[in-house]
Order: structure tokens, then sequence, then C-alpha cells
């Protein structure tokens, strides 16, 4: 017995030994973990290039030696992608604002500062047209690539509008507990229940019909309703999701340790309850960025999206779609805004499906 | 049982009264009624058209007649000569079409929704005989060739829109070889494609559901007693690792509802079918407020009950589940 006793009776020097040996062990964060375990996911990891390489040509556009996307060429009907290398068709001179909106539209300023390092560095020199035309002579390689920008910040516009109104009430409605939690969970219940398409496109219909006078009036243009209105959809899913990740942690031990510690509520919610959900919220969001694009698509189709002159891949597929005649098919019209908006759609599907695993506490480690 | 449906019922009154009122609303906020959009309508005219569909009312009596179920027509509440003293939406009526003129909205849907239907009911064959196969094939033969391409298939028909869809089979199946009729409706021929287009987003989606289930399923205890004691692989697959593994699925049909419904819009407009989605673009576009919103107020209804159904649907599917009570 007492031999036993004596193991548990630590000497100053055992103890620094097993400090020194803490010191050796490299602690892992989830951050950390998640990271490694997804660069093991080849898919995932393709994906994230690859939107890496999109994202980064969609925000550069104007910086690109792209013909304009609006320029018209009219002719009898769509041309086919030719191989040529290009030519020196861009002769716009950009003095005036209104210059820009000859060969583009409205442009923020970082934009023309773009499209004038793109006039000093490329000159007149555009690409050929390697995507061909689309009915009206425009090019289509620049359309998508600009339509790129278009489609993209609508959907993160859109993503973040619904983060933000889903994390907080989920959160709230999980950390509130009790008759509170009830009665805001019956109320995304409620929400649920409502085919909200029908509803949005009946607030859009209302909305385009007397559009000056909103704009005029209240400041508020039709793409920010759109955000709006997209994301207020959406948040559902995420506060339900939100509030079962709140539920879990809410009764642990650090939480009530911040409790006892004075911590306001709206303190633990952001700094002890949000980061927690953090994982589940960013392997959402990927799922959430392609329902939107989709959704756009889908409003383009009825008229009710993005308008002209701006394009996006949504407008871009109806274009296509438009374009089908039995007597000669416009197959690049089809293809290419398909292909651009399926790939993108499928590296964030693999993406978010490798982010699950690579988040999931119970894989980890392995 | 019938406590929790009393509760659904009620939850779904209180549904119901949201979309109707938060869209009654919305729609009386613009500026310019239905009418003032149509040219050179004289003051009088006008007028006319104003009063017949009341819209020379305040915006509570309108409501109120809208709603029903007291029909507030001119006559008075019980109304003497001929006129119905109810009506409204609590009865059903869902009031005359604002630009179809002489149809009620109860008479478009009346036409228009066995159409839809037929359509929708087409499109879920389609997705379930797609999405299941496919699912339990690659959950079958996990990891490999053919479970990576039904995977790559399953991703990509999510991520594509479904008029791009579309697209891609009038292309293929009627130019190309020339199978089935491009556009219109009436015979079987004229569902199939229609019905494709709209089923393969969901059939998608399916496939994946199927093959998570079907894979958390084959991993369980009893299905390896049920190999254990010798069952034949067709048996335990069937009679066991189906029920647990289509859970998913099952509780995917109430939402995939309303996805078709939604789809319905589009691949309607494309393949000019005279459904109610198209009805309902239609009505949208032209101000045809009463029209939109009689739709949006069926649908709301169709997505509940669906949803209920599934709800049920999963109490006989696991055993475990119990109607939550509260």
């Amino acid at each position: 017995m007492a031999g036993q006793r004596r193991t548990w009776d630590l000497g100053l020097q055992d103890a620094e030994r097993l400090l020194q040996e803490a010191a050796g062990y490299k602690g892992e964060s989830l951050w950390q973990d998640a990271w490694r375990r997804l660069k093991q996911d080849r898919g995932a990891l393709w994906s994230l290039i690859f939107l890496a390489i999109f994202a980064s040509i969609s925000l550069l556009a104007p910086l690109l030696p792209l013909p304009s996307p609006i320029a018209l060429d009219l002719q009898a009907e769509p041309q086919p992608p030719v191989l040529a290398f290009g030519d020196a068709g861009f002769d716009y001179e950009f003095e005036t604002d209104d210059d820009y909106r000859l060969a583009y539209w409205e442009l923020s300023w970082l934009d023309k500062r773009m499209v004038d390092a793109r006039k000093a560095i490329f000159g007149d020199w555009q690409t050929g047209r390697w995507f061909g035309t689309d009915s009206k002579g425009r090019d289509l390689l620049s359309r998508i690539v600009w339509g790129s920008r278009t489609s993209i910040l609508v959907s993160l516009a859109a993503t973040l509008c619904s983060l933000l109104i889903g994390v907080t009430y989920g959160a709230f409605s999980g950390l509130m507990g009790g008759r509170i939690d009830n009665l805001m969970m019956r109320l995304v219940d409620i929400f649920y229940a409502i085919p909200f398409i029908f509803v949005v496109i009946f607030i859009l219909t209302i909305l385009s019909t007397d559009r000056s006078d909103l704009e005029s009036e209240a400041l508020v243009d039709k793409e920010k309703v759109f955000f709006l209105v997209i994301g207020a959809i959406y948040w559902l899913t995420m506060a339900r999701v939100v509030r079962g990740q709140v539920l879990s942690p809410k009764n642990s031990e650090f939480i009530e340790a911040a409790r006892a510690l004075g911590a306001s509520t709206p303190r633990i919610l952001f700094v002890h309850v949000v980061p927690n959900v953090l994982s589940i919220v960013i392997v959402y969001l990927t799922l959430t960025i392609p329902a939107i694009m989709l959704f756009e698509a889908f409003l383009s189709f009825l008229g009710l999206g993005i308008e002209p002159p701006k394009v996006s891949w949504g407008l871009l597929a109806v274009d296509g779609t438009d374009a089908i005649n039995p007597i000669k098919t416009f197959w690049w019209l089809v293809v290419f805004p398909a292909a651009a908006m399926g790939s993108t759609l499928l590296a964030l599907n693999f993406l978010g499906d490798g982010l699950r695993d690579a988040l999931d506490p119970k894989l980890r480690g392995k | 049982m019938i406590a929790f449906l009393l509760r659904r019922l009620m939850w779904f009154f209180v549904t119901a009264w949201i979309v109707v009122t938060v869209s009654f609303f919305l729609m009386r906020q613009v500026p310019g009624g239905p009418f003032s959009g149509e040219r050179n309508l004289s003051p009088e005219i006008e007028a006319n058209i104003n009063a017949k569909y009341h819209l020379d009312w305040p915006a509570w009596k309108q409501y109120l007649h809208y709603v029903g179920p007291m029909n507030l027509d001119d006559k008075g509440v019980f109304g003497g000569d001929g006129s119905k003293p109810f009506g409204g939406v609590l009865t059903g009526d869902l009031g005359p079409s604002y630009k179809l003129r002489d149809f009620t909205v109860n008479d478009v849907i009346g036409q228009s929704l066995p159409i839809s239907m037929l359509l929708g009911l087409v499109a879920l064959m389609w997705a379930l005989a797609l999405g299941l196969t496919a699912g339990m094939v690659s959950a079958l033969r996990p990891r490999t060739g053919l479970d990576f391409a039904v995977r790559l298939a399953a991703t990509a028909g999510i991520a594509l829109p479904n008029f791009v869809i579309a697209a891609f089979l009038i292309i293929l199946f009627v130019f190309l070889i020339p199978l089935f009729p491009v556009a219109g409706w009436g015979t079987m021929k004229h569902m199939l494609l229609p019905g494709l287009a709209l089923g393969a987003p969901r059939a998608a989606y399916i496939a994946r559901l199927t093959r998570t289930g079907m894979l958390e399923v084959l991993s369980q205890d009893y299905i390896r007693t049920a190999v254990a004691k010798g069952l034949p692989n067709r048996l335990v697959l069937l009679r066991h690792a189906l029920k647990g593994g289509l859970l998913p699925v099952v509780s995917y049909l109430g939402p995939m509802t309303a996805w078709i419904l939604t789809g319905s819009l589009v691949i309607e407009k494309i393949f000019r079918i005279p459904g109610t989605g198209s009805h309902f673009v239609n009505a949208a576009l032209n101000r045809d407020y009463t029209l939109a919103m009689g739709v949006t107020i069926l649908f709301t209804v169709l997505v509940y009950g669906m949803n209920t159904l599934v709800d049920l649907a999963y109490t006989f599917l696991d055993p475990r589940i119990k109607l939550e009570e509260s």
C-alpha cells in the first residue's frame, strides 16, 4: 500500500519533468485539424483551387483583355466559336463616365481604374471570339466572365444576409430556451410551410412595376431588395441548424463558467457560442451559395432577376435556352454558360461535402 | 394521433392566415390598381371596373370580403336579392380573376391543377425510379467506378438549373433523336420529357440520400445478424435494409413536393404546358393579383398537407419515432 501511495506523491522534479513533457506536445486546434484533413480530400482540394482561380478571374475581369460584354454586332445569327488569337477591336477611349457606360454599365470606381489599367497595358487588343457570340453578336466569353461577377456578388450578398439573420435568430432562440425558444422555433415552422418562392415572385413583380418610385424615394434599388428578399428566405434552415448547435454546448461547463463570471447574454452569445457554431455554418454556407445561384437563374428565367445591360449566369443560361430551335443548334450558347455555372456549383458542392467531413468532430484526429 | 392532427390543423390556419394577410396588404401597397396600366380607360369606366371588383372599398373591408366567410357585397351582409351570404377564401372561393375576364380563380385552378398534378406525378415517378436505383447501386458497390459515376451525375444534376437540363433534354431527345414532341400537352409522349426535366434534380438528390441512408443501415448490427443467420442477400436488402435506408428519402418527399411545384413554373413555361405554374407566372407578371394569390394559397395548402402526411408516414416506417406532442 505504501509503495502505491508514493507514486502519487509528486516531487518538484517530477512535476518539472511532467511540465516539460507537456510542452513537447503540440496541440491541434479544430481548424488546423480540419485543414489537414481537407488537404487529404482530393476532390475538395481541387474544388477549392478551381474556385479560387475562378474567383480571381471574376474579380479581375475589367483588367483582362476581353471584348466589351455589351457591344452589339448585329448579324443574322450567333457566330460559332473561332480560334483566332485576338484583334485590335477594343477601340474605346475612356475619358468621361459616359465612355465607360458605352463599353460596360455603371462601374464602381475600382472597376473603372482597372479598365484604365487594361487600356494602358493591352491598348486596343482584345481576345478573339473563343466562345462564339450570342444572338446579338456580343462576345460570349466576355459575358460569361462579367456575368460571373454578378452571380457571385448576388449569391455572396444574399448568403451573408441569410447568415446574419439565421445565426442571430437561431443562436438567440437556442440560448434563451424555454418558452421564447419554443415560440421562435414555432414561427420558423410556420415560415417553412409557406412556399416562399411564390411570395418572392409576388414581391418582385410588385417591386418591378414601380421601381422608379422606390428608387427615388427610398434609395432602394431592385438589386438590393433582391439580395434582401433571397436572404430572407434562406435564413430559416440556418436558424434551425444554428439553434441545434447552440443547444448542445449551451448546458456545458464553459457557458456556465462565463455566466458565473457575470458575462452578459450578448457577450456569451457572440464570444462563446458563435465560434462553436462556426464550423457547421461554414459547411452550410458552401451549400447555400449554389442554392442561391440556382435561384437567381430561376428568377432570371422568369424575367425577374438581374436586368440588362448587366449580365448574370442565370440570364446567359436563359439566353441559351431561348436560342434553341429545330433548324440550327447554337450549341455554344447552351454549353458554355451551363459549363461555367455547372462546374462552379459542382465545385462548391464538393467543397461543402469535403468541409463537412473535415469539420465532423466524430472523425477528428483520423 | 388525433391530437397531433388537430394541432397541425391549428398551425395550418395560422400559417394560411399569415400568407393571406401579408400578400393581401402587399398587393394593396402598390400604387395604381391592377387596371391602371390599361390604355385609355376613361375615368368613368375605370371607376366602374373598380366598383365591380370592390377596389373602391376601404382596405379593411376588401380584406374581410376577400377572407370571408361573410360576403360583404353591396346588398348587405345577408343580402336579399340572390347574392350569396357566404364567400371569400374561408369558403374556398378565391374570387374573380382580374385579367382573365369571365373566369374565377377557382375556374382557372380547376382547369390547370389536374395538368400540374399529372406532371408532378410523372416527375415524382422519374425522380424515385432514377434516384432510388442509382442510390442503391452506388451504396451496394461503394468506392467503385460505378459509385463514382453515379455520385458525379447526381452532383451535376443538383448543380444545374432545371431549365438548362430541359434544354439539353430537348436538344437530345427532340432534335437529335426525334423521340418526343417539343411542347404541348395531351398524350403520354408529351409528359415524359417535361417530367424527366422536372424530376432530374430531385432524382439526383434522392440518389444521394438513398446512398447515405443505405450505407448507414448496412453497417448496423441487425443487418449483420440477418446475414449471419443465413438470410439470402436479396431478402436482407428488401426486408431489412431498404426500410431503414429509405427514411431520409421519405422525409424528403415533403420538401420535394414544394420543389416540384416550384420547378413546374419553369418547366411548364418551357414546354408550353397549361398548368397552374404557368398561370401563376403569367398572373404575377400581368398583375392579376387574385389569381397569383389564389395559387400561392393553394400551394401553401398542398405543401403543408404533404408535410403532415410525411410526418405520419414516418411513424409507420420507423417505430422508434413518436409524433411529437409539443
